[in-house]
């Protein structure tokens, strides 16, 4: 792949303003990865400040409540500030700061990329403001306060759908006005090129843990990766060590909002068309005229119309599935985290819990299913406890509880081992794909 | 379009492009206030066809465009209502859109459908601010097909390279933003827009027009004293948002004016004139 396309998709449709910048922080990132002391210097802040590699976990309890193959958790949760997505932030903060850029812009949708920029602006002492938008500084409060604390100026996005998309409208505006003294450090494998390569490279690291760690103890690849995918990146970071492994599947999960029957969903490989967004030509959720539609998901950071253009590659050349899972399906993986393994994840990692469960039930007790946690889900206990009251009452959605009047797993022995009947009726509408 | 231009220079002033965007406050209006701003002295129209993300666009021009969208009019609608402005009107118009829009048009033609439509409607050009030039081939041909003009955008930050490939690229008039930023009323003319116009001046002989933070008679006459051409939208919006045609009319022939009046035209290009 070169010159920033993916087949046909990527590209860089941006304002001339831009295109120098593009050109120059294209460079830098050459320059940086022939350079060994680049190299040394992000292999011992993600060893030592973020706390990579993270590890590997199989979990036991899923796996025997699938009852198939085993399934593996890569634990970017317990990265530093909760997510995969310090990886991509050290690398451009330390492109940023070799290019002579003080101050740092970033748009965040769940939060977590927007903490992760905080972070290393903290670190670097550099200039920091976050675009979010008005309705995901609602939901994901606590990350507004966690940008905050570490001298981030949070500045909530009004137009629009004020979610994401228009968050990261807002912080190209800044851009295009700013640009001779600011990096966008962009969040996910979307943008103009070098954006989408960028951020991968940054986050690759993932699955190459992820590969190594599991030859070591497996003896084997696992026969499919799975992680959500909103914009892209924890996806592509999970997915591209393991692109010439052709026996391994690659699996994205998008969020399926409510039921892809509805135009309530974000599910834009599964039921998007192709179109130029953000900078590149990829997959749109949008109408016939090149309209961009509103979202809807859950998860603060997947509730995006675009995705990254390397991922609409992988789609269109087979190379990669794409499937969705509804805001239900995520709640329950949420809730079977929780109470299987003690592990809270992130709504958006929580899309991919239910599809590998499922998977796993395909595949039986030989296979081996890597999903990517990718992060932590502190910041969704506000708003999981506010919507699952919400549906809990008898609105036929039979399959989503509130934890107190009905946990997932009463006679907690036997949840472990056997299904309830209720898990079993609740996963065969979960099988919900394109 | 760059005859236009021309000839306004020819007249002793600085040509004025106004932009004013389809649909708003509804498409009736949004016509009138077009027609108003070429009888008050407009030589150029520039037609901005709503986009859900536009990403070059301030405060001013986001509102306008989502008053449209929200009344439901679609690209469809724009093209025909420019069918009927150029029937009322003898001077040219463009359309300012963003690409998403230029290729979606009548799939699965996409962007020959949107440059025959737009030829069809007596359009003659286009700007496309999220298509710089390197991305700009499959455009140009089927813009060139049938013989719309393109206008490319160039920065003060862009490298001279970049500059002269945007003013090669750019048949109608090589379109200098004044300023770093968005569209918008700016209280004051930006010190950038000057030496711009001089670095393409020395790889070009294209017209330069000079927008974005352009905003009153004042900004017209400054800009006029080193650019072929001025070019007003925001504020142009906004007065069509304020008082209608009338108010559009009034503030065109204050730009007008302002044209007129600060006029100098470039030592080197009138000896070649």
């Amino acid at each position: 792949m070169h010159d920033g396309h993916f087949g046909r998709f990527g590209g860089r449709f941006v304002p001339e303003v831009l295109t120098t910048t593009l050109d120059e922080l294209e460079t830098a990132f050459d320059k940086a990865q022939a350079d060994e002391t680049f190299a040394a210097q992000m292999d011992a802040l993600r060893r030592d400040y973020g706390g990579r590699p993270t590890k590997l976990y199989l979990a036991e309890h899923l796996t025997a409540h699938a009852g198939g193959a085993r399934i593996y958790l890569k634990r970017e949760d317990l990265a530093h500030t909760g997510s995969h997505k310090l990886c991509n932030v050290l690398g451009q903060g330390l492109l940023a700061q070799r290019m002579d850029k003080r101050r740092l812009i970033a748009e965040t949708g769940a939060g977590q990329h927007g903490v992760a920029t905080a972070t290393i602006a903290a670190l670097l002492g550099m200039e920091c403001r976050v675009y979010m938008g008005e309705e995901d500084c609602r939901r994901q409060r606590l990350n507004v306060v966690r940008m905050q604390l570490m001298g981030a100026e949070v500045t909530p996005v009004t137009t629009g759908t004020r979610t994401l998309k228009d968050a990261i409208n807002e912080t190209m505006r800044d851009w295009v006005t700013n640009v001779e003294t600011t990096h966008y450090l962009l969040g996910s494998v979307v943008g103009p090129h070098p954006f989408p390569m960028i951020v991968r490279e940054f986050v690759k690291v993932i699955g190459e843990e992820v590969r190594g760690e599991l030859l070591e103890r497996e003896g084997r690849l696992p026969d499919a990766v799975m992680a959500c995918v909103g914009g892209g990146s924890n996806a592509m970071g999970m997915f591209h060590r393991f692109i010439t492994d052709e026996t391994v599947r690659l699996i994205g999960v998008e969020a399926g909002g409510h039921g892809l029957d509805t135009d309530q969903h974000s599910a834009t490989l599964v039921a998007g068309t192709e179109g130029i967004l953000h900078g590149a030509r990829s997959y749109v959720l949008q109408d016939d005229y090149g309209q961009v539609h509103p979202t809807h998901s859950i998860s603060a950071g997947l509730d995006y119309p675009g995705v990254g253009p390397e991922h609409a590659w992988l789609r269109d050349t087979g190379r990669a599935e794409y499937r969705a899972a509804t805001d239900a399906q995520a709640l329950e993986g949420f809730r079977l985290l929780c109470e299987l393994e003690g592990i809270i994840p992130a709504l958006e990692s929580a899309h991919a819990v239910v599809p590998a469960v499922e998977l796993a039930r395909e595949l039986g007790p030989d296979g081996i299913i890597v999903v990517n946690l990718s992060g932590r889900g502190d910041k969704d206990v506000d708003e999981v406890s506010h919507v699952l009251e919400m549906v809990t009452p008898s609105d036929g959605e039979s399959d989503v509880h509130a934890p107190d009047r009905s946990p997932a797993h009463p006679p907690r022995s036997s949840a472990r081992t056997s299904d309830s009947p209720q898990r079993a009726a609740s996963s065969s509408t979960g099988g919900e794909e394109g | 379009m760059s005859e236009a231009i021309r000839e306004a220079n020819g007249e002793g002033r600085a040509a004025l492009v106004v932009y004013l965007p389809a649909g708003f406050p509804d498409m009736d209006t949004s016509r009138a206030c077009l027609e108003a701003a070429a009888e008050a002295g407009a030589d150029l129209l520039e037609v901005g066809f709503p986009y859900s993300d536009p990403l070059m666009d301030g405060p001013v021009i986001q509102q306008a465009n989502q008053v449209a969208m929200d009344a439901g009019y679609t690209p469809h609608d724009d093209i025909e209502m420019c069918a009927q402005l150029d029937a009322n009107l003898d001077i040219p118009s463009l359309v300012m859109t963003y690409y998403n829009i230029c290729w979606h048009y009548r799939a699965p033609d996409r962007l020959a459908g949107f440059a025959r439509a737009a030829a069809d409607a007596g359009l003659s050009g286009a700007i496309v601010p999220d298509l710089p030039v390197a991305e700009s081939a499959p455009w140009l041909r089927v813009a060139a097909d049938v013989g719309l003009a393109s206008v490319f955008l160039a920065a003060s930050t862009s490298d001279d390279a970049h500059l002269a490939s945007a003013a090669d690229a750019s048949t109608g008039f090589v379109y200098a933003t004044s300023t770093l930023g968005v569209t918008g009323t700016r209280e004051s003319l930006s010190q950038r827009a000057e030496p711009l116009v001089s670095r393409l001046r020395a790889v070009t002989d294209r017209p330069v027009c000079v927008g974005i933070g352009v905003s009153t008679a004042d900004h017209a006459a400054a800009v006029a004293g080193f650019a072929d051409g001025v070019i007003v939208g925001s504020a142009a919006v906004r007065a069509a948002a304020d008082g209608g045609p009338v108010a559009v009319k009034r503030l065109v022939a204050a730009l007008a004016q302002g044209c007129r009046r600060g006029y100098r035209a470039p030592a080197s290009s009138e000896s070649a004139r």
